[in-house]
């Protein structure tokens, strides 16, 4: 029985995910919302990580995960893209050999609209003006904050429907941090769903309309992301209050 | 011209013909080790097999030069992915060590296959007519000629392919790292394929090449041949595709120096003694780096 509302876009059941023999994840479950922003907070080591890894296909699990009421689990991970799910993982993955043209032009692998491909170049050029400056250097040349916005901006040239986020503030001056979570919030309102993972839990739950806690590889608290600010054992154990 | 300088320019052609031969097949080393960091050890093996379609091809279809080259080189190429899927891929995520003995294995198995079928030396028909021409003492032939130009252009075809494609924007994706290559919708497992088909395919090509050259072949012929290959790929820098192609034309040139000059019984010997030395002064080989992966 999947019984799913159509404002559910990304359903997960009962997730489990192993390394090696040990469980990282035991039962997890949690849905996200079309056009919201989902965020999962929780300390390093919690699965955050595994959670966005199986869903892309990254990681092998058992459980239950369906996009958009398609069932997601016997489907590789190089087609998880072109079924609308942009995963941009945890230390950015930029392919250092690469310039940032053809890190940008890799994400279009499973797309033949060579126009609105063209077009959405621009739409990044024009985001990250930085990029543009830099677009015959290896990735690999760029500095951090680059990097992050190279990631950002190879996911919009997938055009997914379903961001997923793995530690974007990770590394990252006050500043640029602000400036990634603008942007995070600029995306999620062209209509695109966020499904983001953070350290920075103060950040997160700002901007996020549903939030879960992820501690030892489960769900411990959830809601939204305004009640689990105010909520005393998330700002001790995540807000350093 | 005078006779030093017409020597000279001899041994040069002659290093360049060599040359052309052993870079098409450190290619094939230097593609694989590139997106895998794995040897595979048993494409010298698959020169050979390259070199017995081309006797297939020419005798018992009794096909021309092209034909029998592209029929090669195809051969060859289904025959490297083919390893690749049922040898090497299930033991992507296992030791290293069990990679190299399944390599190895594979190289035993293929030299041991053929000789099973063709117990005594082959003799290649001559596939095209060789004209040599005399140009001031330097003596040139069409095969040497057709030799030197078609490496060359295949290698400029590979470079075309691996810097200008899509397809080998994948595969410098992968030699990067690979773990999150699937992201961007690449499909993984056939760009390695492809890698190995044409990493194959160069050395079908060069299996023919050499055939044409020296026109009798046997099952072992690929060891050595290998082994230069190989090593003019480490020369170069492992895993990068000019610098096989530059380790190719200096195992080739030094080879022929040291016959010019010693009984030609040295020539390994003493080739290899260079290149170990090489080795030692630049340990990445000539356009290699350390591998340095940021996180």
């Amino acid at each position: 029985m999947t019984n799913l509302s159509p404002a559910i876009q990304l359903d997960v059941r009962d997730l489990e995910v192993h390394y090696d023999g040990i469980r990282a994840l035991h039962g997890v479950s949690f849905s996200v919302p079309k056009g919201e922003i989902v965020t999962l907070i929780g300390a390093n080591g919690a699965g955050k990580t595994s959670i966005l890894r199986a869903i892309s296909g990254l990681t092998p699990y058992t459980g239950f995960i369906a996009f958009e009421n398609q069932d997601l689990r016997r489907v590789p991970a190089h087609q998880i893209v072109g079924r609308g799910i942009t995963h941009v993982p945890e230390g950015r993955g930029i392919f250092g050999n690469l310039t940032v043209q053809e890190n940008l032009q890799l994400a279009t692998w499973q797309r033949s609209d060579k126009g609105e491909i063209n077009a959405d170049y621009d739409r990044v050029f024009t985001l990250f003006p930085r990029l543009r400056e830099r677009r015959d250097q290896p990735g690999g040349t760029l500095s951090g904050g680059e990097q992050q916005m190279l990631a950002v901006g190879r996911a919009l040239m997938s055009r997914g429907r379903l961001l997923l986020l793995d530690e974007p503030s990770m590394g990252l001056a006050p500043r640029l941090v602000r400036e990634i979570f603008r942007i995070i919030v600029d995306i999620n309102q062209t209509g695109v769903t966020v499904l983001l993972v953070e350290q920075n839990a103060n950040m997160a739950l700002h901007i996020a309309a549903r939030a879960y806690v992820l501690e030892t590889g489960a769900i411990t608290l959830a809601g939204t992301g305004r009640e689990l600010l105010g909520n005393p054992r998330v700002k001790e154990a995540y807000l350093g209050a | 011209m005078s006779e030093g300088i017409v020597y000279w320019l001899q041994q040069m052609l002659n290093a360049l013909q060599l040359g052309s031969i052993y870079a098409l097949i450190a290619l094939g080393y230097t593609m694989v080790y590139g997106i895998l960091t794995m040897i595979n050890f048993a494409h010298g093996d698959v020169f050979m097999v390259g070199a017995f379609f081309c006797f297939l091809a020419a005798t018992y279809l009794g096909l021309p030069f092209v034909p029998t080259l592209l029929l090669t080189m195809i051969g060859a190429a289904l025959v490297g992915a083919l390893l690749e899927r049922l040898a090497y891929k299930p033991l992507r995520n296992a030791p290293r060590v069990s990679a190299i003995i399944t390599a190895l294995g594979l190289g035993l198995f293929l030299e041991n296959f053929t000789l099973a079928l063709a117990p005594y030396p082959k003799h290649i028909p001559p596939l095209l007519e060789n004209v040599t021409w005399d140009m001031g003492g330097v003596s040139l032939s069409s095969l040497q000629v057709i030799i030197i130009f078609l490496s060359l252009g295949l290698m400029f075809l590979l470079d075309y392919i691996v810097h200008r494609t899509p397809v080998g924007m994948a595969m410098r994706a992968i030699s990067w790292d690979k773990t999150f290559v699937p992201l961007m919708g690449v499909p993984v497992d056939l760009i390695i394929s492809v890698t190995f088909a044409i990493g194959a395919g160069l050395a079908g090509a060069a299996g023919t090449m050499y055939a044409l050259a020296y026109p009798v072949i046997d099952p072992y012929m690929g060891i050595m041949v290998g082994w230069k290959a190989f090593i003019s790929a480490v020369v170069g820098g492992i895993g990068n595709i000019r610098g096989a192609m530059i380790g190719a034309f200096i195992l080739g040139g030094v080879e022929i120096m040291v016959t010019a000059f010693f009984p030609s019984t040295y020539r390994d010997f003493v080739a290899f003694t260079l290149l170990l030395l090489l080795i030692v002064v630049r340990p990445y080989g000539i356009l290699g780096k350390p591998r340095t992966q940021k996180v």
